[in-house]
Order: structure tokens, then C-alpha cells, then sequence
């Protein structure tokens, strides 16, 4: 029963109740206001007030699961969505149906003026709803904010694994970032394969952007350098800095195998001086 | 019964490995080759497996064996055209083939075998 006589009382209330629910959400965002304007506030308020009414009317419970609240999920996942890439906080986005219940249950409370019983009924179903609906917000944040951070991860992937020709059948590998064994297969496959393309018979590993290197980093290295080996093409890894070189040195990683150079500079003379060039001034 | 074909370029033989690499195969390449180094007074030998996608450890060790072998004989080994797929198979193995010289294709391979003939002291890798 106490479904279809709560959308009865948002349907009569509804102008007054979405008045006071938006200035209440626009009060709750303090000095953050402007990264939501009140006509979008206003909006969305407005389309949830739509759904829950139509969800109510049809006697769709409490229960999330069923098929009535499917567009009302619908509604609050887009707008999830939208306050995760408007830079909302969690608790920010989920005041937004918390901030509902305020104002529903003063109407609610003048709809039941002497029968206590009604209204600690209707309370409890308003109160138990949106508290399901709060929930459902937040985990819709979460997901979308997940989501974000998937695909940033790859990316960057994508984006720190760049094999540039330097010269002739010199390649350059500008390492920035962590050496993990997922970026040290990518990295490798891209060099092997930029290897082929381009003829290459050198390559130049820089590691001047890779903020540690340990044993297992310094294993990943060699992986790379003996699998360009393999395809005929020489290594010469640079951008050691001081730091690094002492700790490969402490960790006893053996780099000897591997020709070494301070920068990419030194590492460039080298590759020039392998292929027999010099380089004069005109 | 089936056979890799080896031929022979002035001082050099030259393995090309078309099928599919089985171990038996493996076994008779090994013993026709250092055979053909041997009668032929070959100085070098160069394997080209672009053709080869797929490698296991046994191949792998094989290869690393042929060219120890053919090292004994008094001639040097050019791996050529290793696909990347199988380079980095093989790394992930632990068989980096520490004893193979290698290649991007026969011509730098040629190369390279023409150069460590000319001036055998100087044997370095450096070419094109």
C-alpha cells in the first residue's frame, strides 16, 4: 500500500519539494558549486523525481533487483558517471539522493498529521528506499571511477613505450616510468618489432626516466637486450644515473655483458662510431 | 625420408629452415651439417629460420649446439631472420644463445661471415 501513496505525495509536492531538495544539494557543495550548474542540478532532481514516481506507481518495492527500477538505475548510473568526471567526492554524489530525504519526509510528516502509525510506516518504506537508491549511487561511482583508472593504466602503457629511429638503423628506447614484466613484454615486442621494420642493427636503451631500477628491473633489461641479440641487433643501454650504477653495483647485478653508457649522447657517439661515421663540424 | 637442404656460397654453407622443425629433423640437420663442414672445408655457416614461428627449448639448445659444433670445426655460426615472436620465446626460455652470432637477414649475415673471414682477429660485429 505505502508505495502508491508515497508517489501520491511527491506528485502533489513535487514543485516544492524539488525547490527545496536542489537549493539543499547546491548548500551541501559549499565553495565546489561551480563544477555543477543549478540547471543541471535541477535536471537531474527532476528526472529522478520521474523515475522514482513511475518505479512507485507500479508497486516496485524496495528491492533494486526488480525489472521496475531498471530505468531509475539507468538514471542514477549516468549521473555517477558524470559527477566521477566532474570530480565529485563519493559522499558528494551520494548526497544527492540522501539530501532528498529531508524534505520528503517534512511533507510526509503533514500528509499523517494525527496518525503517528501511518507515518512511522511511510517513513520507514521512504527511508529504506532511498537509502538503497543512496547505496546504488555510490557503488555506481565507484565503478565508473574504476573504470577511469582501467583505462588510464592503459594508456600509459601505450603511451611510455615510444621506439624512435635516431639514425640510419639506430633506434633510441626512452624508458620513463617502472619496469614491470607487462611493460617489459610491450616494450620488447615494440623494439623487436620496430627492429624489422626499420632494418635496425642498434639500439639505444635509454633508462634516464626510470625512477629505480632493482634486480628485477635490471632483469628485465637484460631480457630485452638478449632478445635484440637474437634478432641481430646490438644494445647499448644509457641514462645511468650515479645513484643507479651504485645500486646495480650493491644489488651484484651483471651488466657486463651489456655495452653501458652515461647519457644518450655518449650512447649516440657509440652507435655512430660502430657504423663507421663520423660526425665533423662544416 | 625428409631432409633440410644444405648449400654451398663460395666458402659458406647455408641452411634454410622452410618446414616445420621436429625433433628428428633437428637430429639429421645436425649430422649433415657438421658432415658438409667437414668435406667441404666449409669457414662458415649460415641458418636462416625466418621461416620458423614456432621454437621450443629443444630447437633452441639444437641451435646453440650446431653452432658450438660447427665452432670446433673452425667455422662460425650466423643465426638470420629470427621472427620477434621466437626471440622473445626464447629469452623467456633462458636460451639467450650466448655462443650464436645473429643477423636481421642473410645479406647482413653474408656480411658478417665475409668480415670475420678477411680479418679473423678483428671479428666484430659491426656492419652496414
Amino acid at each position: 500500500m505505502g508505495n502508491t501513496r508515497l508517489a501520491e505525495i511527491i506528485g502533489r509536492h513535487e514543485r516544492d519539494l524539488l525547490a527545496e531538495w536542489t537549493r539543499r544539494q547546491m548548500d551541501s557543495f559549499g565553495t565546489g558549486r561551480d563544477r555543477i550548474s543549478e540547471t543541471q542540478l535541477r535536471g537531474n532532481s527532476q528526472d529522478f523525481l520521474r523515475a522514482l514516481t513511475e518505479a512507485l506507481l507500479r508497486n516496485a518495492g524496495s528491492d533494486l533487483r526488480r525489472q521496475e527500477w531498471s530505468s531509475m538505475k539507468d538514471l542514477l548510473g549516468e549521473i555517477s558517471r558524470q559527477r566521477a568526471t566532474q570530480g565529485f567526492t563519493p559522499s558528494e554524489t551520494a548526497v544527492f539522493v540522501f539530501s532528498f530525504k529531508q524534505p520528503l519526509f517534512t511533507r510526509i510528516a503533514s500528509e499523517y498529521p494525527n496518525d503517528s502509525e501511518g507515518f512511522a510506516a511511510e517513513l520507514w518504506t521512504a527511508t529504506e528506499l532511498l537509502d538503497e537508491l543512496g547505496l546504488y549511487t555510490s557503488e555506481m561511482y565507484l565503478k565508473s571511477r574504476e573504470e577511469v583508472i582501467l583505462r588510464q593504466q592503459q594508456e600509459m602503457l601505450e603511451l611510455s613505450t615510444p621506439v624512435v629511429e635516431v639514425w640510419e638503423g639506430v633506434l633510441a628506447l626512452p624508458l620513463i616510468g617502472t619496469l614491470d614484466s607487462a611493460r617489459t613484454q610491450i616494450v620488447m615486442q615494440n623494439l623487436l618489432e620496430a627492429i624489422v621494420a626499420r632494418g635496425a642493427n642498434l639500439a639505444i636503451i635509454d633508462i634516464t626516466g626510470v625512477p629505480t631500477v632493482d634486480t628485477l628491473v635490471a632483469q628485465h633489461l637484460l631480457k630485452t637486450v638478449a632478445a635484440a641479440r637474437l634478432m641481430g641487433a646490438d644494445c647499448i643501454i644509457s641514462g645511468i644515473r650515479p645513484q643507479i650504477a651504485q645500486t646495480i653495483i650493491h644489488l651484484g647485478v651483471d651488466l657486463s655483458g651489456v655495452l653501458t653508457k652515461a647519457t644518450l649522447a655518449d650512447a649516440l657517439q657509440l652507435a655512430l662510431k660502430k657504423k663507421n661515421l663520423t660526425v665533423a663540424r662544416s | 625420408m625428409e631432409r633440410i637442404p644444405i648449400l654451398k656460397m663460395g666458402s659458406f654453407l647455408l641452411v634454410t629452415i622452410q618446414v616445420d622443425m621436429h625433433d628428428q629433423l633437428a637430429m639429421t640437420l645436425q649430422d649433415d651439417l657438421t658432415a658438409r663442414i667437414v668435406s667441404d672445408r666449409a669457414s662458415g655457416v649460415l641458418i636462416d629460420i625466418s621461416s620458423l614461428d614456432v621454437v621450443d627449448s629443444f630447437i633452441g639448445r639444437m641451435l646453440g649446439n650446431i653452432a658450438a659444433m660447427a665452432r670446433v670445426l673452425d667455422a662460425e655460426t650466423v643465426v638470420v631472420g629470427m621472427q620477434p615472436s621466437v626471440a622473445i620465446t626464447l629469452v623467456e626460455l633462458g636460451l639467450s644463445l650466448p655462443g650464436i652470432r645473429t643477423a636481421l637477414n642473410v645479406d647482413r649475415g653474408m656480411e658478417l661471415l665475409r668480415a670475420g673471414n678477411n680479418g679473423d682477429s678483428n671479428a666484430g660485429r659491426e656492419n652496414g
